[in-house]
């Protein structure tokens, strides 16, 4: 092998920071969308390397239910406050308030009121393009997902008609009231995620190492217990998302793999303490990263269904 | 828990085709489940969806046929991407759709492909859609290519079968005449014979199994290494009125699209024809000596010139075609016909043009592989060579000699629709730096 060689994850850089840097050139409004979890710790890395000495031409955008884990929330503003940048925050419960979105009675998840929310958040600050973190290997839907995914002016997918990309050729071009999804980590796995968080020595939130937590058996997942109500007069956010006396109840060593919310959250007994500990146990697992994922299991196509109504 | 070892692992990227029915997604399903690459998860997903549906039998094509639409009519609609790795390599695939119409989704799938792996169903043998998938193969450069004869235990195995559809294949592969290596495998997606095992039934088969190839087959590099290209992609001027060093910071940000650059070797920024040095190569994690394709940094030049997104910095000693004039071979991709009038965005590099379409000079008969001259259009799927004037001068090469300062894409200017893949035919004549000396 010539020195003048790329290895994987050297080649999945170098891929993803052009793809960072065309959003740069092409777009008028791009934003980040930052969740504290994994994969978008990655994107703001590679978007470190695309963009320094120059400030990261663009704020961040995060999506709250409402139900995260405050670990992820003090994580998501500290490293983006280290990195300069101007971080929005949009939530649920003000969309519910604003009348832009309206739970289902009954339904205690909020994952699907995540897409209005974001919607609304594209038409208040007018943003064309916004990158995310997902990765094709991730689901099944995803893997027909293209680096640029167009969206129309209902912020929908349409997987049949999607525009073909050809070499490392993406057609930016957008009318009014469009926009465009960017994935600059479409060809990465979820080893490749953790290889590129050792190598690159990144922090991520404490929930991803083992830990101990309070869990509970249900639809055939550990679940964490949602935090104790404070009985601030307001009705308890987690209401149906609480253990029943029925259910299995332990204290668990355990670690998050993917994270949604505290409600769509799996948690897996794990005693990974270090990054080396997680990337042999992601190559020792005979589940899939989001077999822990509470929303995809709605039913075979959840994922396509929530991709063409414009979530992520 | 052990800590695992970590060390370089090389990537291959293959795009399978193949007709419809000729067992494409079954085949990957059949890497994925022999190289253990299937969760328990998805193994009882395909179970469920076997039971309510399959009649109790496991569908592998389900794994990758992730839309609704394509569960139900049982086709592959768009290019799916996969991945797995074995311990010698780690693969990245494109499963592309068979069907006519769907042409273009391969053209995608190939493009950035190392190899190809072209399905025949043993009982068809040579169709149509193997002599147009072999075509796009080495129309779009791709270095290696595997024909793997499948549904073989539909045949008996037999060998009389393979030789027949082997020579068949190798009568118009001559007329191809680009890829560096060509395998014939005789496998069976369904069985999962010749895929990751060798099949019990092929005594007279001596090659290795399809894994095996794939985890042994030399990547030549795909990156040309001998002529330095750099479009030039994002401007990048800090502007920072507190830090006195970076205040008057510029630096070129790209991804080098060709050959290798030092510090210190003397540029040409194209088409301004302006000369200056390297004076230093940045990345994020420090300074280089020396970069290659398709390494991403950031250009610092000796001299403060005007460059901006769609200009090119160049070598000195392999220039370059410069001209407004291009010909290419193209595959179009929409509804609405090609014809010649017509205008359209052309993207080139990091840059976009506007391009008129001066004449059709051919259409490729995909049967014969022969140009039929002057057609009045191109429809949907249909390959020809077109010459192009653009409105502002391209800085390109042949496709032939570098992938990505060769290609092109064509944009539909009122719906932005992405309207053809074009291969640019070399320069007739390169860059002329007439009056160099006497600038910078």
């Amino acid at each position: 092998m010539s020195s003048y060689h790329l290895d994987h994850l050297e080649y999945l850089e170098t891929e993803a920071i052009h793809v960072l840097r065309e959003v740069a050139a092409e777009f008028e409004r791009p934003v980040v969308l930052f969740s504290g979890g994994k994969d978008s710790i990655c994107i703001l890395r590679l978007a470190e390397k695309a963009f320094r000495p120059s400030e990261i031409p663009m704020p961040f955008l995060n999506v709250e239910t409402g139900h995260e884990f405050p670990e992820l929330i003090e994580f998501r503003d500290r490293r983006a406050e280290e990195l300069g940048a101007k971080l929005i925050v949009r939530t649920v419960d003000e969309a519910v308030e604003k009348g832009l979105a309206t739970p289902t009675p009954g339904q205690t998840s909020r994952n699907q009121l995540q897409i209005p929310v974001l919607l609304g958040a594209i038409d208040e600050f007018q943003f064309d393009c916004c990158i995310g973190g997902a990765r094709r290997d991730e689901e099944k839907a995803r893997a027909k997902e293209r680096f640029f995914s167009f969206r129309d002016s209902f912020g929908q997918w349409d997987p049949k008609n999607q525009r073909p990309e050809i070499w490392n050729l993406y057609n930016a071009r957008l009318n009014p009231g469009e926009n465009m999804r960017v994935f600059p980590l479409s060809n990465w796995t979820e080893t490749d995620v953790w290889e590129y968080v050792q190598k690159e020595n990144l922090e991520v939130p404490n929930i991803y190492f083992s830990h101990e937590r309070e869990c509970f058996f249900r639809g055939g997942q550990w679940l964490p217990v949602p935090p104790a109500h404070d009985g601030n007069g307001k009705p308890d956010p987690y209401e149906g998302a609480r253990p029943t006396e029925k259910e299995e109840h332990r204290t668990m060593t355990c670690r998050v793999r993917t994270i949604a919310d505290m409600i769509s959250t799996g948690m897996i007994e794990s005693p990974a303490e270090t990054i080396d500990d997680i990337i042999a146990e992601v190559a020792a697992a005979r589940v899939t990263e989001r077999g822990t994922r509470a929303d995809d299991k709605a039913s075979e196509a959840a994922m396509e269904d929530r991709k063409k109504a414009g979530y992520f | 828990m052990k800590s695992v070892s970590q060390h370089p692992v090389e990537l291959l990227r293959f795009n399978t085709c193949g007709s419809v029915d000729d067992g494409k997604s079954t085949l990957i399903g059949r890497l994925l489940y022999d190289s253990k690459s299937i969760m328990e998860d998805q193994m009882e997903a395909l179970e469920r969806s076997a039971d309510i549906t399959g009649g109790g039998q496991v569908n592998l094509a389900n794994l990758t046929d992730g839309l609704r639409a394509e569960r139900e009519q049982g086709i592959t609609i768009d290019v799916a991407y996969r991945y797995f790795a074995t311990p010698k390599r780690k693969f990245i695939v494109a499963d592309t759709p068979g069907h006519v119409q769907y042409t273009r989704n391969m053209v995608t799938g190939a493009s950035t492909a190392n190899l190809s792996i072209v399905l025949i169903d043993a009982r068809n043998g040579v169709i149509e859609q193997t002599r147009r998938h072999s075509y796009i193969s080495a129309l779009l450069g791709i270095p290696h290519i595997v024909f793997a004869v499948n549904k073989m235990d539909l045949v008996d195995w037999s060998e009389e079968r393979f030789r027949e559809i082997r020579d068949e294949i190798e009568d118009f592969l001559p007329k191809l005449d680009t890829f560096s290596d060509v395998k014939f495998l005789p496998v069976s997606a369904l069985d999962g014979g010749n895929v990751v095992d060798p099949s019990e039934y092929t005594p007279w088969y001596e090659g290795p199994t399809l894994m095996g190839h794939l985890e042994s087959v030399h990547i030549a590099s795909d990156w040309n290494l001998n002529a330095f290209r750099f479009p030039v992609q994002w401007v990048n001027r800090p502007n920072n009125p507190t830090d006195k060093t970076l205040h008057d910071f510029r630096g070129f940000s790209g991804q080098i699209a060709g050959g290798i650059v030092k510090v210190g070797q003397e540029v040409l920024v194209l088409p301004s024809g302006r000369k200056s040095f390297v004076k230093e190569i940045q990345t994020f994690d420090g300074n280089l000596d020396e970069a290659f394709s398709p390494q991403s940094v950031t250009l610092v030049l000796e001299d403060d010139l005007d460059i901006s997104r769609g200009d090119m910095i160049v070598g000195t000693d392999s220039l370059p075609g410069h001209s407004a004039d291009i010909s290419a071979r193209v595959c179009w991709m929409e509804q609405r016909p090609l014809q010649a009038g017509q205008k359209y965005f052309l993207k080139h590099g990091t840059q976009t043009v506007q391009a008129k379409v001066i004449s059709l000079d051919s259409r490729i008969n995909i049967q014969t592989y022969e140009p039929e001259p002057h057609p009045a259009e191109l429809a949907m799927n249909d390959i020809g060579e077109v010459r192009l004037r653009t409105a502002k001068p391209l800085v390109f090469d042949a496709y032939t000699t570098n992938r990505l300062t060769g290609s092109i894409v064509l944009v539909e200017p009122s719906s932005n629709a992405t309207a053809a893949a074009g291969m640019l035919r070399g320069p007739e004549k390169v860059y002329q730096p007439d009056y160099d000396d006497f600038m910078i």
